[in-house]
């Protein structure tokens, strides 16, 4: 076959040239909630969309980095604060990105037209070895899919090409992603597990919800002097990894304010004024810059008086109003999440 | 999640629907959640419901 007809063969295995990457912010450059180290618990402690997975004896913190391949500005950064060398067999450490179903519809898994997606990315650790990562998809039968790969230089950029393949129950009606504003992928970055997670078969899809990993898989936690640094995280439709999408740093922002919005440094330095809305009550009115994924869950810093408050009962996923007993309101602070 | 505690509260404004949102006490802070099965907090509320706990009934 010639150079153009491969290159046109390529071209065609994939799904589009532009918006083709699933993943937001992969190239972690929204840092809403900070960009200073914090410690991982099941939270976001740092860069927006990724979730950082905690249960050891241990700790690690996430932190956006400035240690970057070429090309790239930031990076998520990992660091063990507090070193577990001896996981117990149901503890674990993972980053991951919660990809929400409807965007996954044109996947169309749950049909033998499912597609061939995949997962590239951005990795360096001072730890070597065989790492792994898992696609956990929950609708509507829950499978697991996991893949190891290896890091083989120590503090050295390398990128990562993981190709998923469904399976024939991918393609039954069990495999199929319910078109709705839940979680479609769990993607998860494994960094340590203990023994109730390792009975994996590599690149395999499995039924068995606790199938994240082999027993290859490396314990991170074990050293305070172990990091881990990822970016340029992309997951698309087709069996080859192409070049990172970089998209603008308007348009991550945007996608990542589906999830969580800050209204101000979370440090909450900036009031938001509200108005009166009867003699003796008024409302703080936030718009938002796009329709959230659901309802969200609003925090603030600071309020002009407690005395009614009310910070949830007129909201919706479009818009914001925070209801308190006084005909001058203001919040300081606030933050909507609708996280996955 | 880390739930020990939730009641309902309602809108001041508008009595008439009833309860409006969840004040809870996930993770030792204190939140007010809106009644969306979608929002992952009340998600948690109502898992915590389902393992035998009881929401508060509001004041």
């Amino acid at each position: 076959m010639s150079k153009a007809a491969e290159l046109a063969a390529l071209i065609g295995s994939q799904s589009s040239l532009s918006n083709r990457n699933l993943i937001i912010n992969g190239a972690m450059q929204v840092a809403q909630r900070g960009t200073s180290a914090v410690a991982a618990a099941a939270n976001y402690p740092s860069i927006d969309r990724f979730k950082a997975w905690e249960n050891t004896d241990g700790a690690y913190t996430v932190e956006q980095s400035t240690t970057v391949p070429a090309g790239f500005t930031t990076s998520l950064k990992a660091q063990v604060t507090t070193a577990d060398t001896s996981l117990a067999a149901a503890q674990y450490a993972q980053l991951s990105q919660q990809i929400e179903a409807q965007n996954l519809q044109s996947l169309v898994y749950g049909t033998n037209d499912a597609k061939t997606v995949t997962l590239s990315f951005y990795v360096r650790s001072n730890k070597t070895g065989s790492y792994s990562i898992t696609i956990y998809k929950d609708d509507a039968t829950s499978y697991l899919f996991n893949k190891s790969y290896t890091i083989d230089s120590a503090d050295t950029w390398e990128r990562k090409s993981i190709t998923i393949t469904p399976d024939s129950n991918i393609k039954a009606s069990g495999g199929a992603i319910a078109n709705d504003n839940g979680i479609g992928f769990y993607v998860f970055w494994n960094l340590a597990a203990g023994t109730n997670f390792d009975d994996a078969t590599d690149n395999t899809w499995s039924s068995n919800t606790s199938h994240y990993n082999t027993s290859s898989q490396v314990n991170w936690m074990d050293s305070t002097s172990n990091n881990f640094y990822l970016t340029g995280v992309q997951l698309e439709v087709g069996e080859q990894a192409t070049a990172f999408e970089h998209r603008s740093i308007g348009d991550e922002l945007r996608r990542c304010q589906r999830y969580f919005m800050a209204f101000s440094d979370v440090s909450g330095n900036n009031r938001y004024f509200g108005n009166r809305y009867s003699t003796s009550n008024g409302f703080v009115n936030l718009a938002l810059p796009v329709t959230m994924r659901a309802t969200p869950t609003v925090a603030i810093t600071d309020q002009q008086t407690t005395t009614g408050l009310d910070i949830a009962s007129y909201n919706s996923a479009d818009r914001l109003a925070l209801y308190m007993t006084s005909v001058a309101p203001y919040v300081s602070g606030a933050t909507a999440n609708a996280e996955l | 999640m880390n739930i020990t505690a939730a009641k309902y509260g309602t809108a001041e404004l508008e009595p008439e629907r009833g309860n409006t949102r969840v004040i809870a006490t996930i993770d030792g802070v204190e939140m007010q959640i809106p009644l969306d099965p979608a929002n992952r907090h009340y998600a948690a509320v109502l898992e915590w419901v389902a393992e035998g706990n009881t929401i508060q009934d509001a004041d």
